[in-house]
């Protein structure tokens, strides 16, 4: 009885406590400006069943997707057994769903058993892969310390939450044997792993040792579940939850078309417009300070530049896909990403703390992003086309450059000469407007 | 050589006749003097399909594209709206472009501006009429088993999901079509999009020409095909950095086309 009802203060914490910091977080992504994804229903779906769910875009390199997925689908099929365990938890009975469903059980534990096999492995390979193979994109400034030790928590998580799972099952696999188990009866689970493993590894233990053993199993797999939930909102590994809406919201349009201010458009429609009186008192009474050109905080840019913050796993394929980081300039996609999301979770936590209007003197760009950064970008997309989990840096990239030509007439030299050409003659070297046929008689 | 017929829309409607499409050469194609030549051998394509077009001429300006990559929304919206006044007046509906960038902005970027009309690159145009037979390439002339790479240009490729419209065209050359191991979807940049192409390159340590064009002497080409001016521009001086210009020359597809269809 004081175990089911620890079980049940545990719950309602771990999920109570989880929807307390995501409703954090919606509210911060909620801070963006305003864009229309609510059309194209059918084709979203179905780019998140193929993209978030399927993965797709994850098989552009084989070996990391093989083993992401081992990991992925093991933990979509242990979600399952969540159920069990949370009814256990609750009932204080033992497999519940084992005399429910018979054989379905037996089959489906036992591919979680595989699964988990192949997840350890996966695991084992991921913890070298950041540790000591030398992956040039895990090695990148952006990663070191928390991002570093982040991506091997996870790691360590998984590693203790499959031990578990094994100690769980192979332990009450030995007791069944004997006819200990929980389970009335005697015989074997048959479960694929722990029925092979059991006679190996828990036959010394004698029957106690084995009870504990089978609930220091069944308690740590649910208290690492728990920890993990909570620990995903302030981890990269939020990206199993963010990766179905962020993919869902993500730009179906040709990469690249970009959005056009409708506030410069109208500035510049009133300017050609021979009617429009300047010194007019504003009629529209909806007429509002036009907003800022650009963005130079997070709060100037949309709510998916800020959802994709939140959604990116810092796997820096971006990055290594980026010709400008490739060729040693300052940018990498990857850490426009990181710093959105790293400033938007601190100005959350100051309208948390000091109000809504609170004003810390920091901004996105100057503080964390620099502008040799984002003059380094080609808008070339191919940080856009890499993201397995649709994140657009160039919108912010862009935003970015917006806010610094457009509010600060800040500008590389080069670039002002080109943006005065385009606007006395009309392209962005100096040769006349009326030369532009001269070159059919040359 | 015959003289190249190159009408503009005002003269055309002078005489009462009206484009069937329109060229939008572009800054590069009216000025630059490497890529001249190629807005002349897709004149030269459409002259030989007897295609009824014109250009803008005197009237055509800047799309704003590289405005807006800078940064500069006013100045883009500037050319927008006065390009897509005049494009209306004219009635145009059909535009091919002899470069991704304006081919990207008028097509995805003014519809919304309240632009309509359709928008092809020339290597689509180019694609359709050997298809439809009206060009008829007898072999692939001096480039018959040569070896091609085709750099695909950002713009084209991964912004607008062209592909197969270029390779579909250089497969009629009867050249050996090789692939860089970073081609179509995963393919490197040329370092000249963003507006790049009108400033010095932030630093690092390497130009990001120079990493392309290694890419693509990786795989021996006797030509590396181009769909782009920039890209052009861009790659012709990484040949150039590796003293290579005897043995790799740079063309546009439709500098090949025409070259192989002996126009």
């Amino acid at each position: 009885m004081i175990s089911q009802l620890v079980f049940a203060f545990l719950l309602i914490v771990g999920f109570g406590f989880f929807s307390f910091n995501i409703s954090k977080i919606r509210k911060n992504i909620s801070l963006g400006k305003p864009l229309d994804r609510s059309d194209k229903k059918a084709q979203r779906i179905k780019t998140t069943l193929l993209v978030a769910l399927g993965q797709k875009k994850m098989f552009q390199r084989l070996l990391p997707a093989f083993l992401h997925l081992f990991i992925y689908v093991a933990f979509l099929f242990t979600s399952t057994e969540l159920i069990e365990i949370i009814a256990d938890g609750l009932y204080g009975s033992h497999r519940f769903f084992l005399s429910k469903i018979g054989w379905v059980y037996t089959l489906l534990i036992s591919t979680i058993e595989v699964l988990s096999v192949l997840a350890f492995v996966s695991t084992l390979y991921f913890l070298a892969r950041r540790n000591l193979l030398q992956v040039p994109r895990f090695k990148m400034s952006e990663m070191n310390g928390w991002p570093k030790l982040d991506g091997n928590i996870i790691l360590y998580l998984e590693i203790v939450l499959l031990i578990c799972v094994f100690t769980m099952n192979g332990a009450d696999e030995a007791l069944f044997l004997q006819g200990k188990s929980h389970v009335a009866g005697s015989g074997s689970f048959g479960f694929l792993i722990s029925s092979f493993t059991a006679p190996y590894f828990f036959n010394y233990f004698d029957i106690e040792t084995l009870i504990i053993l089978e609930r220091i199993g069944w308690w740590g797999h649910i208290l690492v579940v728990f920890g993990f939930l909570n620990y995903l909102p302030y981890s990269k590994h939020f990206h199993i939850v963010m990766a179905f809406p962020n993919t869902y919201y993500s730009n179906l349009n040709s990469k690249g078309g970009f959005n056009n201010l409708s506030s410069v458009k109208d500035e510049v429609v009133k300017m050609f417009d021979p009617n429009f009186d300047p010194y007019a008192t504003p009629t529209d009474e909806n007429q509002t300070v036009p907003d800022r050109f650009g963005a130079k905080d997070v709060e100037d840019l949309t709510w998916k530049s800020l959802m994709d913050a939140y959604t990116c796993t810092e796997c820096g394929r971006c990055t290594s896909a980026c010709p400008a980081s490739q060729t040693g300039k300052l940018l990498s996609p990857r850490k426009i990403i990181m710093d959105t999301r790293d400033r938007l979770e601190e100005v959350g936590q100051n309208k948390r703390i000091h109000g809504q209007d609170y004003n810390d003197n920091k901004s996105l760009l100057g503080d964390y992003i620099s502008e040799e950064e984002i003059w380094a970008c080609t808008s070339c997309n191919a940080c856009v086309q890499e993201c397995p989990v649709s994140i657009d840096p160039l919108s912010i990239i862009i935003d970015l450059r917006r806010y610094l030509v457009m509010e600060e007439s800040k500008v590389p030299s080069e670039l002002a000469g080109m943006l005065t050409n385009i606007e006395n003659n009309g392209a962005p070297w100096q040769f006349a407007q009326a030369d532009r046929k001269n070159w059919v008689e040359e | 050589m015959s003289k190249l017929r190159v009408p503009t829309v005002k003269e055309m409607i002078d005489n009462n006749e009206r484009p069937e499409i329109l060229f939008w050469v572009g800054c590069a194609g009216s000025f630059d003097d490497r890529a001249k030549k190629i807005s002349k051998a897709i004149v030269k394509i459409l002259n030989y399909c007897n295609i009824k077009f014109a250009i803008l001429g005197p009237e055509e300006s800047c799309t704003g594209d590289p405005a807006k990559r800078a940064g500069n929304e006013f100045a883009f919206m500037m050319q927008a709206i006065k390009n897509i006044e005049l494009l209306k007046g004219y009635d145009i509906q059909k535009i091919v472009t002899g470069c991704p960038h304006c081919f990207n902005t008028l097509k995805n970027e003014y519809p919304e501006l309240g632009a309509d009309f359709e928008v092809v690159h020339h290597t689509q145009l180019i694609n359709q009429l050997i298809r439809e037979g009206r060009l008829l390439l007898k072999g692939g002339g001096k480039f018959d088993g040569k070896k091609i790479t085709f750099h695909d240009p950002c713009y084209l490729g991964r912004a607008n999901d062209v592909y197969e419209a270029p390779r579909e065209v250089l497969e009629k050359l009867d050249a050996e079509l090789v692939e860089m191991k970073k081609s179509k979807a995963n393919g490197l940049c040329c370092g000249a999009g963003g507006a790049q192409m009108f400033k010095e390159a932030e630093k690092g340590n390497k130009e990001i020409n120079i990493e392309r064009t290694e890419q693509a002497m990786e795989v021996k080409p006797d030509y590396i095909a181009t769909g782009c001016p920039f890209c052009n521009t861009m790659m012709t001086d990484g040949v150039k950095f590796f003293e290579k210009e005897e043995k790799i020359k740079v063309l546009d597809i439709a500098e090949l086309i025409a070259n192989a269809a002996d126009l």
